[in-house]
């Protein structure tokens, strides 16, 4: 059954239709052959993931692009319990947005544009995660870099949307650099660059070391922590996560599908696949393990004061992805990508009525200038409530059951560095149910702070755009129910779905334990709401006082950090500083002017050289003939 | 009887008269009489190795280069005149319209 | 000694082949309209093609093979019969030469490259090789009334009378040296004698080189190609570029690889410098033409050198990506040449690479489809070019010519700009007069024959791969 190539190609197709005929025919209509595509799509994903659940897998190769020795690339394809998964999640997500963006992109003048990318960038995605090889994967992965930056500078002619696509495409290059060394290094190791061999091999390799840098290094730790550094950089972890905040210059939908649904997860994606590698190295894992702690913790502090409705969900997305590499880096990589699949909804959903309350708005960003939208929106305001109580991690919604997994498999699992993300863990659950339900008490709630003139404006968004709301809002509430654990009665479903794949996270402890965990984070999700709502809907003038008393902090937090002005002040400034002086001044102009302009000017002139040597004079022509035949016996005698 | 290297000096001087006129006369039919010439001192070495060699595969070769020969003289002589007619001329220097 | 009939099945596709051109040549009598002869020859070419896989074997005592080798090669010429003679129907009426000899000269000519590739002996080879030249000298100064036309073809007949002259002398030598010229037995003398590095043999290797290097059009004995292909009529340089460099590298290998393997350490140190050269003076001289032709005629020399690169290589992945390349560059270069045929027209010559300004504003799909050919011309993926220049590439690594690569990889760079300069003219600049196109159902057939092979081979080069493979399995 060969139906599953459908998955990828359906949105290729599209995205092809919609570039060649959309400018002129299809214009206004252009929808609909992306949005047919993905939801047929969605179809076959669905018909594999039953497949797939019966225990079918498959494994093979559509056809051998380059077959030389043992060097081989093709397009092939590899559908487990973790591809299938992803597609739901992607199929899913893409339909659902597409749909959306019927709404929220209506009049746009790039709009056959808009959807030709959306589907060039659904149909990467789906090549990134039913690859069965690391070139096919690299492929997608660039892919889908590329249309994140074309769509997050969509809106070209806006200076600021254009350098946030710059910055995630320049700041993505650090990462893919080492993940391409990293793909390096496996096809030097195994000779091969197909999953099935390396992760076949790669015990073998165990406890190899390869000199790099001059270091005897562990290979494998090696080639993991390479392969992290993509990781990082596409998943927006610590140090790299600069370029995700600015990528809601984007499009809101695309916000809501690359940065935040799909795209960013396939770093967690890449940790999962090759989980076969990360497991054989102790130092690898924990590196994953801290990266995520910590980027998830920083994440969610500063996602407390930030007043751009996108761009708290933005910091929030990278909190939940630390969340997710927490889990790989305790080993419990079927966890991460449970979050995975339910932060995928909620997340999604929480984008979307982001951009519900913005096209409501007229493209008002600022929370302070919101307040009381509550009676305008109810849908919105309804789907929004429960997104949110879903990444709080409310019992029985869909963050509360991936959450509390990780969260339990952190503090149980073998992994020496359990405990103390645990702890981390379960502070920023607290954080995130505090920053969630300030967007939602400072947004919904209380009067409205705007102008005049936009709450004349208010309105509740199209049916095109609310009912793609509703429908996420279930995945959003009832995504966890298939893997609700033991301890509750459940079956954990997911995580024995994913055994094959993924094997089976070990946890130690009793069922004491157990529940004392699970108390914790839903104590620290209950609080932050209450939290949340004491100073956002009771006292409104403690966090006032509270950012005036401790005007450091705030100011620490409000301004993230100061990372970016520390990038700006360690690499971007010194980098103009040296390229206009060093550079333009001396380099530019002296040696790369001389290399750039001058090897062509010297090969042309080469040229014009070398021409005049065709005369035109038959008889030189012949005389060059016989003097080449008598250099060539001279050579020969001479040897 | 002559011996085999008499024949090989011969061929070769020919073939190398050949080559010089074809490198330094400038009446196109000049020159590819040069050639003829050079062929022609392929056909002593082939005859004489075909001689020494008791093998009639030399004088076969022989006889089709004579008749190539004949056959490139038809199309050579009728380039020469198309070439005649339209520039007036047979002066192969005169025959550079394209170079570079 | 009764007289026994050779075994004439290995020879059929050529009886068919010279039958057929014979009749074209009558037909021209009769048949008025000349469209009707190209097409006569097209089904001709076709039943050739039928016949072709059937005629395995070897015949005349071995002067004649019949193996997968020349069997790959006798396909691309069939190729370049058929495109060049779709790409001809209009352009020779609006040159004012719409006779019929001029299919049957195309059919002669390919007949010759027939029996070059299939040559078990230095006889035969020699009578295809003339036989292929003559045709083909006839060709380029098909337009008589055109000095260039008549220049091109003086220059290309003197010098390739003076090459062959070379050959032959070379073939003297071999002969005398071993007392043959069968090139299965050339090979057993040397080996049985021990004559590897024995000064005659080089002498006549070298001259076999060099003669050979002429027909691919191998610096420093390339010089009659760019005038050549500049002044002869824009199908016939078309077919030129690829037909006798085909036949060229079939009889290349052929000696080469057989009558001279046993001395490759030898030949490959002529072969090296040849190539680099080739490529080198190729791609640096293209970059500063301004006749479309012209830049063609040195790319054509360009490819010549990587191809070589293949043979250098000398094992059968070579041969295979050599075989490969070849049908590869036939697809490529003659859909480029049929892009600028069809910018000729009734009082325009359209050759100058200026010509192309703006060409994707007033024609799209031509623009778009010099694209492609620009493209795989300069070897980026998905493209067939790329593949070509992988295989050949990779073969010659294998065998131990990494430098050599290396400074091919470099010139390839080079070749970027030369074509994607084409490419700039045609998208980036705005037109400063409507060109017109001069498009016809068959040169359209050839566009569409030629890309659709470019970009599938490019895409799926497996199963051309495959059967060069095959082809040279039996070599």
């Amino acid at each position: 059954m060969n139906n599953y190539l459908l998955i990828p190609f359906l949105p290729l197709a599209a995205f092809l239709i919609n570039i060649l005929l959309g400018r002129n025919f299809l214009k206004e209509k252009a929808h609909w052959v992306s949005i047919l595509a993905v939801a047929g799509s969605w179809v076959v994903a669905v018909m594999t993931l039953v497949d797939t659940m019966a225990g079918k897998t498959i494994n093979q190769d559509l056809y051998s692009w380059i077959v030389s020795g043992n060097f081989k690339v093709s397009v092939g394809f590899l559908i487990d319990q973790l591809t299938v998964v992803m597609l739901i999640v992607v199929t899913t997500c893409s339909t659902l947005i597409h749909i959306y963006s019927v709404g929220y992109m209506h009049g746009d003048k790039g709009y056959y544009r808009f959807f030709a990318y959306l589907s060039l960038f659904t149909f990467c995605m789906l090549m990134l995660v039913m690859a069965n090889n690391f070139l096919q994967l690299y492929f997608g992965w660039e892919g889908v870099g590329l249309c994140s930056y074309f769509l997050i500078g969509y809106y070209f002619d806006k200076k600021s949307a254009s350098d946030a696509g710059k910055k995630a495409f320049i700041v993505n290059r650090f990462g893919d650099f080492g993940f391409g060394i990293g793909i390096f290094m496996i096809f030097l190791t195994f000779g091969t660059i197909y999953y099935e061999p390396v992760f076949a091999q790669a015990g073998g390799f165990a406890n190899n070391t390869v000199n790099f840098l001059g270091y005897d290094v562990h290979l494998m730790t090696l080639i993991a922590l390479l392969l992290f550094c993509g990781s990082v950089g596409k998943s927006a972890q610590m140090p790299l996560h600069v370029w995700l905040p600015d990528a809601m210059e984007g499009p809101t939908p695309v916000s809501a599908l690359i940065h935040a649904a799909t795209m960013v997860t396939a770093g967690v994606f890449l940790v999962a696949r090759c989980s076969p590698i990360f497991s054989l190295s102790e130092t690898a894992l924990m590196v994953v393990a801290l990266t995520g702690a910590i980027t998830s913790l920083f994440a969610a502090t500063i996602g407390l004061v930030q007043n751009d409705i996108k761009r708290i969900i933005a910091y929030s997305t990278i909190s939940q992805l630390g969340y997710m590499f927490l889990a790989c880096g305790v080993g419990a990589y079927s966890a991460g990508v449970f979050h995975l699949y339910t932060h995928a909804f909620f997340k999604a959903l929480l984008f979307l009525c982001a951009g519900s309350v913005m096209h409501a708005m007229a493209g008002e960003l600022n929370l302070q200038k919101m307040g009381g939208l509550k009676k305008y929106m109810p849908v919105t305001y309804l789907t929004m409530l429960l997104a949110s109580l879903s990444i709080a991690g409310v019992p029985g919604f869909a963050g509360f059951f991936s959450k509390d997994e990780i969260l339990w498999l952190a503090y149980s699992g073998p992994s020496p560095v359990g405990k103390l993300v645990w702890a981390i863990g379960t502070v920023v659950a607290f954080l995130t149910a505090f920053y969630s339900f300030r967007l939602i008490f400072l947004t919904f709630h209380g009067k409205f702070r705007g102008t005049h003139e936009q709450e004349h404006h208010l309105h509740e968004s199209p049916k095109v755009m609310t009912i793609p709301l509703i429908l996420l809002c279930v995945g959003a509430i009832a995504s966890g129910w298939v893997g609700i654990p033991h301890l509750l009665g459940g079956g954990a479903h997911f995580t024995e779905f994913m055994k094959p794949v993924l094997g089976h996270p070990e946890g130690h402890g009793t069922h004491s334990e157990e529940w004392m965990v699970m108390a914790v984070s839903v104590i620290a999700g209950f609080s932050g709401i209450g939290l949340a709502a004491l100073f956002y809907l009771v006292r409104t003038d403690i966090p006032v006082k509270l950012a005036a008393g401790l005007s450091g902090v705030h100011k620490l937090l409000f301004n993230k950090y100061y990372v970016d002005e520390f990038y700006s002040f360690l690499i971007v400034r010194p980098a103009i500083w040296t390229a206009k002086n060093i550079l333009i001044g001396i380099t530019d102009a002296k040696i790369i002017e001389a290399i750039v302009n001058g090897v062509p000017k010297a090969i042309g002139g080469f040229s014009q050289v070398i021409r005049k040597v065709q005369t035109g004079f038959l008889q030189h022509y012949a005389t060059i003939m016989a003097t080449g035949i008598l250099i060539i016996i001279a050579l020969m005698l001479l040897r | 009887m002559v011996p085999l290297n008499w024949y090989l000096m011969l061929s070769a001087t020919v073939f190398m008269i050949g080559v010089f006129g074809f490198l330094t006369r400038k009446n196109i039919i000049i020159m590819f009489m040069s050639v003829e010439l050079m062929l022609n001192g392929v056909n002593i070495s082939l005859v004489a190795f075909s001689h020494y060699l008791q093998d009639l595969r030399g004088q076969i070769l022989v006889f089709f280069i004579i008749t190539v020969a004949a056959a490139e003289a038809a199309i050579g002589l009728a380039i020469i005149i198309a070439l005649f007619r339209n520039k007036s001329t047979a002066h192969v220097d005169e025959m550079n319209e394209m170079k570079g | 000694m009764p007289f026994v009939m050779p075994d004439l099945r290995p020879v059929l596709p050529e009886i068919v082949m010279t039958v057929l051109a014979l009749a074209i040549l009558l037909a021209d009598l009769v048949i008025k309209r000349k469209e009707t002869i190209a097409f006569l020859s097209i089904v001709g070419v076709a039943l050739v093609t039928y016949v072709l896989p059937g005629s395995m074997g070897t015949t005349f005592n071995g002067m004649f093979l019949s193996d997968g080798y020349s069997m790959f090669f006798k396909l691309i010429f069939m190729l370049n019969v058929i495109l060049t003679v779709l790409i001809s129907v209009k352009y020779i009426v609006i040159e004012k030469v719409n006779f019929g000899e001029y299919y049957a000269l195309i059919l002669f000519s390919t007949l010759g490259m027939m029996l070059m590739a299939s040559a078990g002996d230095l006889i035969v080879l020699y009578l295809g090789l003339e036989l292929m030249a003559l045709s083909t000298y006839i060709l380029a100064g098909f337009i008589r009334y055109d000095i260039k036309s008549n220049e091109a073809a003086m220059k290309y007949f003197l010098l390739g009378a003076f090459a062959s002259a070379f050959l032959l002398y070379g073939t003297s030598m071999i002969y005398g040296l071993t007392g043959t010229t069968d090139l299965k037995a050339i090979s057993a003398y040397i080996v049985a004698n021990g004559l590897s590095g024995n000064p005659v043999l080089m002498l006549s290797m070298i001259l076999f080189a060099v003669a050979f290097s002429f027909k691919i059009a191998a610096v420093p004995f390339h010089m009659w190609a760019p005038d050549a292909y500049e002044g002869a009529p824009t199908s016939i340089t078309a077919f030129m570029s690829v037909g006798p460099k085909a036949a060229g590298f079939a009889v290349l290998g052929r000696v080469f690889l057989i009558a001279f393997g046993s001395v490759k350490l030898e030949w490959s140190a002529v072969l090296v410098p040849i190539a680099i050269l080739t490529m080198g003076v190729g791609n640096i001289v293209a970059l500063s033409q301004t006749n479309i032709k012209r830049m063609l005629a040195y790319s054509s020399i360009a490819h010549a050198g990587y191809i070589l690169l293949g043979i250098i290589a000398g094992t059968s992945d070579g041969m295979a990506s050599v075989l490969t390349y070849m049908l590869i560059y036939a697809f490529m270069n003659i859909g480029a040449f049929a892009v600028v045929i069809m910018l000729r027209s009734e009082g325009f010559k359209g050759d100058n690479i200026t010509d192309y300004e703006g060409l994707s504003k007033t024609h799209p799909l031509a623009a778009a489809l010099m694209l492609v050919f620009m493209f795989s011309l300069t070897g980026i993926p998905p493209t067939a070019g790329f593949m070509g220049k992988f295989y050949v590439f990779m073969s010659a690594i294998n065998a131990g010519y990494t430098w050599v690569v290396i400074i091919a990889v470099m010139f390839s760079a080079i070749s970027a700009y030369f074509y994607l300069r084409v490419v700039m003219y045609m998208y980036m600049k705005e037109p400063k007069e409507t060109v017109q196109l001069s498009t016809s159902p068959a040169i359209g057939l050839a566009l569409a024959i030629t890309v659709i092979a470019v970009l599938f081979i490019g895409i799926s080069p497996s199963t051309v791969v495959n059967l060069a493979r095959a082809a040279v399995s039996g070599f």
